[in-house]
């Protein structure tokens, strides 16, 4: 995946570079607004990860830039001005997501995979699978092996967007903000509660598990099976 | 500065000096048209006097020559407060009257002018010259005799003097009378402004419990000892607030920065393992994510506090707040073995921030699921929800059946970073209840913690368990109109596809 990162800070740019290619893909780099704007143009990139405060150009007005151009590319916006209005107001400029400093990296690789998948166009498919797991979204009904499963309509669109994103981390904020659209950090454990219900509903009594828990990033619905 | 000098450089003085001056002029020029006035209506009258005499003097020598004028004047000067009159021969050789002396170019006038002279009536010692003051009238008659007719103005003299005495009497009078007030008073305010100079100083000396002294007598100083007074209230709550806030940040984030450090420095000294160093750096991570978690919650009550900037208030239902909160606690209450109900009687609809208010009830439950153990160990934790409401407000309160807060320590617990002994063994920021203080204030609400109700083991006669209230007043248009109108309907949609 080609992610362009425009970023001022050497360090946590060259740490970003590094991970990402860790983790298999291939990002690319400007360290103030104008250059990363021009990267940005003469490109296609599947991902731009955008700081908000930049030398030359200011992130959102590069965001507002591209817009105007007709390029949809997913942006996720990077600051270290947390709290909701900041979020509002850049995503209001046509950001994709917002991720405020400092971060995960896992929460930050989450994020970028996930809206990259959202490039790929809006799916609108009716039925979502993995392996024998099947997800009807107009009956609104479950089933896997051909089991129907009853599920809460919180449930439901917890599972939902677990396999919307299938095989991709899916990070409690992630589920919180999507799921039950609140942006705040709750300081007990609420949604790994509400993924091991799901996970006793649709896991439990199967021959193998779907929902894993991905250690220090969040959850993935992925066939482990062979 | 002197006394002086200060209350000359007082405004209170300044005014009075003008207005003193001011009546002082006024005073002067009163008197002046009075005396004047009355002088010219004076002289007007004695004028009209001395010419009825000559006019009669004049009829009585055409009827009987000199020597019946003589005669005239020989009588009328005999009858007590006479006129003045002088009948002088060819030559100027006084024929008879009662003036003494006069002025030798007086009686070289003699065209009947009026003049006034100074002159020497008779009877009195030569050494004694221009006793008097006159207006007199010098006629030729035929036979070349003057006639000299006038009167004595002692009486206007005298008057004119005596309104003058008046008038000095009275400035000066006026004078001291306004210097003794202005005097007093200026040092009454005076000494009351070093009182409040004093007082300041010694504030910004750094007591701050300092106060201005309040008289009681109502008056303009009072109201301004009292204004200031609760200025210094909240100037001295904001510094203890700091203080604490500060004094706590020492404690709560240096802490967990000094265990860091210390793990790191070891782990650096040590040959550690990988799996070790794995570990204490997973570790260190996990306390990192603790301290952001903080910083992020004092920046955000910070925000709050600081009112609207950035946060837009809109129309919301609370009732789908609290269901969605409710139910994302809800598993997390069961798997803890808690009792959670939620009722919703109402559906009040308030101008309000959702994201906030969520959070706001998300830490009260948290705080209940954390805090809110019962003594007794034989009674499960129960946690209630109630939304209800009033034509004015709508009030959502959350009861556990724990040891409940104390009173004394009821309003310190919404203080930032305060953490009741009975519970710094269970983690937590003691940010929580701030920040619900802070999300209600905004939202010109009132914060509420009272116990609950009896222990639960109702052995003891004190009481226990917390209740939080916030109540929150509704929007304009639920107070109003109640259900249906357009707003609300939008509250609604917003809600529904959230």
């Amino acid at each position: 995946m080609r992610i362009l990162i425009i970023e001022d800070d050497r360090e946590a740019a060259d740490y970003l570079l590094k991970a990402l290619k860790e983790a298999g893909h291939s990002p690319d780099h400007a360290d103030n607004g104008e250059d990363g704007l021009e990267l940005a143009i003469s490109n296609t990139w599947d991902v731009l990860v955008i700081d908000r405060m930049l030398p030359k150009r200011d992130g959102l007005s590069i965001i507002e830039t591209l817009r105007a151009s007709g390029d949809e590319t997913p942006v996720l916006i990077l600051s270290a001005l947390s709290q909701v209005d900041d979020r509002v107001t850049g995503l209001r400029a046509g950001g994709d997501d917002y991720l405020s400093k400092p971060y995960a990296f896992s929460e930050l690789l989450a994020r970028v995979e996930v809206l990259s998948r959202r490039k790929a166009g809006p799916q609108v498919e009716t039925k979502l699978q993995v392996a024998d797991l099947v997800l009807d979204r107009l009956a609104h009904s479950v089933a896997r092996a051909g089991q129907e499963i009853l599920l809460q309509p919180r449930e439901f669109r917890l599972l939902e967007y677990l396999m919307k994103y299938a095989g991709q981390v899916v990070t409690r904020t992630m589920l919180l903000e999507n799921v039950w659209d609140y942006h705040f950090d709750p300081q007990t454990n609420v949604i790994d509660v509400h993924v091991s219900r799901l996970r006793s509903k649709i896991d439990k009594g199967f021959d193998f598990p779907l929902l894993h828990t991905v250690r220090g990033a969040g959850y993935s619905i992925r066939d482990n099976s062979n | 500065m002197t006394t002086l000098t200060r209350i000359l450089s007082t405004t209170a003085f300044k005014l009075a000096a003008i207005y003193l001056t001011s009546f002082t002029a006024l005073s002067v020029f009163l008197f002046i048209f009075i005396s004047q006035n009355t002088d010219d209506l004076m002289n007007k009258q004695v004028v009209q006097t001395v010419d009825a005499e000559i006019q009669g003097l004049v009829e009585q020598y055409a009827q009987s020559g000199i020597n019946g004028l003589i005669v005239g004047v020989e009588r009328r000067v005999r009858s007590p407060n006479s006129n003045l009159y002088l009948i002088l021969d060819y030559s100027g050789n006084v024929i008879t009257g009662n003036i003494a002396y006069l002025p030798e170019k007086v009686l070289s006038v003699s065209d009947g002018r009026i003049q006034f002279v100074s002159y020497t009536p008779l009877g009195l010692a030569e050494t004694n010259r221009n006793k008097g003051e006159a207006i007199v009238r010098i006629f030729e008659l035929p036979g070349n005799f003057k006639l000299l007719v006038g009167r004595d103005l002692e009486d206007q003299v005298h008057l004119k003097s005596l309104l003058g005495d008046a008038l000095t009497l009275w400035l000066v009078g006026m004078v001291v009378l306004a210097g003794i007030t202005w005097f007093f008073l200026n040092r009454r305010i005076l000494k009351r402004i070093d009182n409040f100079s004093m007082s300041s100083r010694l504030i910004m000396e750094g007591d701050l419990a300092g106060r201005l002294e309040v008289t009681g007598n109502g008056d303009e100083f009072d109201r301004l000892a009292n204004n200031l007074n609760v200025m210094l209230d909240r100037i001295e709550e904001l510094m203890t607030g700091l203080k604490e806030v500060s004094d706590n940040i020492a404690h709560d984030l240096k802490t967990p920065l000094t265990r860091m450090r210390g793990r790191l420095e070891a782990a650096l000294r040590q040959n550690l393992s990988e799996n070790e160093g794995r570990e204490c750096l997973d570790e260190t991570l996990v306390e990192t994510d603790e301290l952001i978690n903080t910083f992020n919650a004092v920046l955000r009550i910070a925000r709050v506090e600081a009112g609207s900037t950035g946060v837009e208030l809109q129309l919301v239902k609370l009732a789908d707040i609290v269901k969605d909160v409710c139910e994302l606690y809800e598993p997390v209450a069961e798997d803890k073995g808690v009792v959670f109900t939620v009722s919703l009687e109402d559906e009040p609809v308030i101008e309000g921030d959702r994201e906030l208010l969520a959070q706001a009830l998300a830490n009260l439950i948290e705080n209940a699921l954390k805090y809110g153990r019962p003594d007794a160990g034989n009674v499960k934790p129960a946690i209630k929800v109630f939304l209800s409401g009033t034509d004015e407000q709508a009030i959502l309160s959350i009861e556990d059946n724990g040891v409940g807060i104390a009173e004394a320590d009821r309003e310190r617990v919404c203080n930032r970073f305060v953490r009741l002994d009975s519970s710094r063994h269970a983690p937590g920021s003691g940010l929580g209840l701030s920040l619900i203080k802070a999300v209600v204030t905004l939202h010109h609400g009132e914060l509420q913690l009272t116990y609950a109700g009896r222990p639960a083991d109702s052995e003891s006669d004190g009481q226990s368990g917390l209740r939080a209230r916030i109540i929150l007043p509704l929007s304009k248009g639920q107070r109003g109109e109640g259900e249906g109108n357009e707003t609300w309907d939008k509250a609604r949609k917003k809600n529904a596809t959230s």
